[in-house]
């Protein structure tokens, strides 16, 4: 009871005061975590894209900014165009028949639609790792090497050194740096999806575009494919496609939702996994989309 | 954000809504426990005050078995937006209903006690008022949680700086009891800390009206001015 007695003290000189217990909001840093949108170095940027395959039209006037080294991510159910908009960053779309695309995409400032682009130097620049891993059926070592050597690479120092920066960039050395001439098939299939990611870095591009790069790995491979995006982004911008929303939330730093070849939302991942402005968004990774 | 149904997983919809429930009844426990506490102090009533103290634990069990099913729902569901949002504020809301209970337990104390050593009911006018005024506010805070209603909810926060005010006038009122009679002091304490207890409960309902703005906006309003709060709470850009 005593303990109280300046309990009520202290209560009554505090209500003597008036009441304030106003902060200012920016002090608090709450409001920034998208205030560092403008200061960011742009590394692709969409303009105004169109793309139909014959008469259908899959993307519909996207306008889109992907910031240099951070990891961007794009969700949307199945057939909302993320995949499509991925491959138009290295004009994988230029395989398939039927394919149009008007509007512009680019790269650093360059328009990467241009007739002028050696799109083999853009795919250089910009490197991509599929769902399914997709090593050569040569050794370890040979698959790293590959793009070095069609670059036309002979010095075997350089390319010792580079296969082992490659090798360790993708966290996967100190697994295989006894087994180099093995061959890469007999990899596990996380293994097999970081020697994919080695060897798309061995040419050092500057985007690493990565279509649902651990959607066939276990729980354990995924989490190491995530762990190396992470680390990854100092150096490169990354793009991934994701159907996993949490693998989403837990790796990228925007996240752009996508519905019926459109782009409807583009945030900060913070934002959009806790607080989005679209109803579709909240639906879809609420789970409501039906 | 003004529905909860309508997920692909009917069970989540069921487990979001259980939760709800389960809020509202807790809430419903916590505003009984209060408003028997009030009379058992107004009416100088010992066996209500008996009643309201032993009865605590139930308010105190349902938090811990709401907690656990946040936490499951966490960990099995991994919410998203609002329905992260929803799980949040229910923790927090549980949180403060549960440091009601304890406040109204509180007042069942010094019911027991005042009654006990023959207060007398003079003393209790001022505090009849204020209790009846945060009682309202906590109700009408549940009511703004379970309609996720934003302007309801500035309303009651808005009433916590006349509980403020009345605390202090009860302060005054009961201090020249004290100086008139040195041997009323038990009482007036009773009486002074029964009010404490009141005032906090004011600002308890206040913070469950800061959840429910953040649920339904997604913007943490505590500590930032009334004027601040409002224009978060107007900012729709989801309707």
């Amino acid at each position: 009871m005593n303990t109280d007695a300046t309990d009520v003290q202290e209560g009554k000189m505090e209500s003597a005061a008036p009441r304030t217990h106003a902060i200012n909001m920016g002090d608090l840093g709450r409001e920034n975590t998208v205030a560092e949108q403008g200061e960011l170095d742009i590394a692709l940027k969409v303009t105004e894209l169109d793309l139909y395959y014959g008469e259908k039209q899959a993307l519909k006037k996207i306008e889109l900014e992907i910031p240099r080294n951070r990891v961007t991510a794009f969700i949307g159910p199945s057939g909302c165009g993320k995949s499509t908009l991925l491959r138009c960053f290295n004009r994988m779309n230029d395989l398939v028949d039927n394919v149009r695309t008007d509007g512009q995409i680019t790269l650093d400032g360059e328009d990467i639609y241009s007739k002028h682009l050696n799109v083999a130097e853009l795919r250089r620049r910009v490197g991509m790792v599929f769902q399914k891993p997709n090593p050569f059926p040569k050794s370890i070592y040979e698959n790293v090497a590959y793009g070095l050597r069609i670059l036309g690479v002979k010095d075997k120092r350089r390319l010792d050194e580079t296969v082992e920066k490659a090798l360790r960039g993708a966290a996967l050395w100190d697994e295989v740096k006894d087994r180099l001439q093995d061959n890469a098939l007999g990899l596990s299939g996380g293994q097999q999806q970081r020697l994919v990611i080695a060897r798309a870095i061995a040419v050092e591009p500057e985007v690493l575009l990565l279509d649902e790069p651990a959607s066939a790995l276990d729980p354990i491979s995924t989490l190491k494919i995530e762990e190396l995006i992470y680390e990854l982004k100092d150096k490169y911008t990354i793009v991934i496609v994701t159907h996993n929303m949490q693998q989403a939330a837990r790796v990228s730093d925007y996240t752009a939702f996508m519905y019926m070849g459109e782009l409807v939302e583009h945030a900060d991942t913070n934002t959009l996994f806790t607080n989005p402005s679209q109803k579709q968004t909240e639906d879809y990774i609420t789970g409501r989309y039906g | 954000m003004d529905k909860l149904g309508q997920h692909i997983s009917q069970q989540f919809d069921e487990e979001l809504e259980d939760i709800r429930n389960r809020v509202m009844a807790m809430g419903g426990l916590v505003e009984q426990q209060l408003s028997d506490a009030l009379r058992a102090l107004g009416d100088i009533d010992a066996e209500l005050a008996e009643v309201v103290i032993t009865n605590d634990f139930k308010i105190n069990a349902m938090e811990v078995a709401i907690d656990e099913e946040c936490v499951q729902i966490l960990a099995r569901r991994q919410p998203a937006a609002g329905d992260l949002r929803l799980v949040i504020a229910v923790i927090k809301t549980i949180t403060d209903l549960e440091r009601i209970g304890d406040e109204a337990e509180r007042v069942g104390r010094m019911a027991l006690h005042f009654a006990e050593t023959g207060g007398e009911s003079k003393m209790l006018v001022g505090i009849n008022h204020l209790g009846e005024h945060v009682r309202a506010m906590l109700h009408d805070a549940l009511d703004a949680f379970a309609r996720m209603d934003t302007d309801a909810a500035i309303h009651v926060a808005k009433q916590d700086e006349k509980a403020d005010r009345e605390y202090e006038s009860i302060l005054r009122e009961l201090m020249t009891y004290m100086m008139e009679d040195s041997r009323a002091i038990p009482n007036v304490l009773d009486v002074m800390w029964s009010a404490r207890a009141l005032e906090r409960i004011g600002d308890r309902a206040g913070n469950i009206c800061e959840y429910v703005i953040y649920l339904v906006r997604g913007k943490d309003v505590r500590h930032v001015s009334m004027d601040q709060v409002e224009a978060h709470a107007r900012s729709k850009h989801d309707d």
